[in-house]
């Protein structure tokens, strides 16, 4: 089951570039959260500190509060028990490209230590079932590498190799933008599908796939909050003017 | 900015104004017909109805492109919603008209006789609701549109007023029935008329401030 995140006073800097700046926030469990906002509003930066990936570059750093359920990420837990418990998926599918589909998608549990071939046989059946790829690849599991898949088959097998790991929070960073609408949607059906077992928090440009998955919106701008509120109000009735400028268009 | 978009939206706005001016003049002119008892003047109204239909139309038309290709947000979408919706509305005004030219045309073939209902003050009221209501959604002011809806119970009372008035005049007097009940029916077109007006005027409160006083006795 997915788990509530809460944000508090949460500030993070690349060099002395103050990139996000006093964050608040709740995100709900096992619902959709969408992050929309102009480029470098701070929305990548942001769901990069939910999982600790932020500190990764050596000029990067971090203040605040973040818990996910009860924990404390910065301070009860390790970079890469969160990166376990937080699945991420990025705006372009990153299979392993000389793996085959089995082993991209089996590449978390391996580096957690799992061998026991039965349960990732198991594992990799579910992720891909969840993801909804199965079908189309159930026969080449091992016979072909990720790389051959379409652009979107590749996104579903980057979903599947996150859910492997059995997260509680999924980060997807515009996983749909690189993607044709058929492939799109099958992404946007997913996401409606896998809330009910994770906390979904979807960064994105395109402000109707943000109204069609999402629960709760958030708007960024220059590295702050700007409004966060349900996503039917947000689209339908903003109360902030800047929030209102820019899914209208107007803004700049 | 999304120039297209906003010249498109500004392109909406004047056709409904367009409609709206066709609307207003329709009911003016049967008012007018009704207080001259010019059958010239029916004729005028009953030509200008397919005009109105047809401008009925095109507004649904640009307002389903809008909302088809554009995908519109918050006030762009709260405004094309209640364009389309103030366009049904102004539509049906032109219908009041028509129903009106029509009970006029009626009432011709009868003696002009002095009724005990002041149908130019009830349409005058119910007029200034509909150019209260327009005025509102040119100058996207809520407040004004706010100051319309106290103004339909005044119209309500009227008709009322009327009703009662030329009910009993049937009751005393039946051969003037079928003048009393056409001054009935043109009263209560009236009154419809100032229900248009209302719907326009909640329609610009919900466009300017998101807010749905439908239906609601407590308005903001």
């Amino acid at each position: 089951m997915g788990v509530g995140i809460l944000v508090e006073d949460l500030n993070a800097w690349y060099g002395s570039t103050h990139t996000l700046q006093d964050i608040n926030l709740h995100i709900p469990a096992n619902h959709a959260t969408a992050l929309i906002g102009p480029s470098g509003c701070g929305k990548s930066t942001f769901v990069r500190c939910l999982n600790r990936m932020h500190e990764t570059n050596p000029i990067a750093r971090a203040t605040g509060v973040v818990k996910m359920g009860e924990v404390d990420i910065y301070r009860d837990a390790s970079p890469v028990e969160i990166r376990r418990r937080v699945g991420m998926v990025f705006q372009r599918p990153n299979p392993f490209p000389t793996m085959s589909i089995y082993d991209n998608v089996a590449s978390g549990l391996k580096l957690n230590g799992f061998r026991n071939r039965r349960i990732l046989d198991e594992t990799v059946e579910r992720s891909l079932k969840q993801s909804a790829l199965w079908d189309e690849v159930k026969d080449d599991l091992k016979k072909k590498s990720g790389a051959s898949l379409s652009g979107g088959q590749q996104q579903r097998m980057c979903i599947a190799r996150a859910l492997a790991v059995d997260p509680e929070v999924l980060l997807m960073d515009e996983p749909a933008s690189a993607l044709d609408p058929v492939s799109t949607s099958k992404i946007e059906d997913l996401i409606f599908q896998l809330k009910s077992q994770y906390t979904i928090v979807i960064v994105t440009h395109n402000m109707q796939q943000a109204a069609r998955v999402a629960e709760n919106t958030g708007f960024f701008l220059n590295g702050r909050m700007v409004e966060f509120d349900s996503t039917h109000k947000i689209f339908t009735n903003p109360r902030d003017k800047r929030t209102e400028d820019y899914i209208t268009g107007r803004f700049g | 900015m999304r120039i297209k978009f906003q010249q498109s939206l500004g392109d909406l706005k004047e056709h409904l104004l367009v409609m709206a001016g066709m609307a207003e003049q329709a009911i003016q002119r049967s008012i007018e017909a009704y207080s001259k008892r010019d059958l010239s003047i029916c004729e005028l109204v009953l030509r200008s109805e397919p005009s109105i239909n047809r401008i009925e139309r095109e507004i649904d038309q640009m307002a389903l492109d809008l909302l088809a290709m554009e995908q519109p947000m918050a006030i762009d979408l709260r405004f094309i919603l209640s364009v389309i919706r103030i366009n049904a509305d102004l539509e049906r005004v032109g219908d009041q008209a028509v129903n009106i030219a029509i009970r006029v045309r009626e009432m011709g073939a009868f003696a002009n006789i002095e009724l005990p209902v002041d149908i130019p003050k009830l349409a005058s009221l119910a007029a200034t609701m509909i150019r209260k209501a327009l005025q509102a959604f040119i100058e996207g002011d809520a407040e004004l549109a706010q100051s319309v809806l106290k103004l339909d119970d005044q119209v309500d009372e009227m008709n009322d007023a009327a009703f009662y008035a030329l009910s009993s005049l049937i009751k005393e007097k039946p051969e003037l029935t079928p003048q009393s009940l056409n001054a009935l029916i043109i009263a209560r077109n009236l009154e419809r008329v100032g229900d248009h007006a209302t719907n326009i005027a909640e329609d610009v409160i919900f466009w300017v401030r998101g807010a749905d006083v439908r239906h609601n006795p407590a308005t903001p």
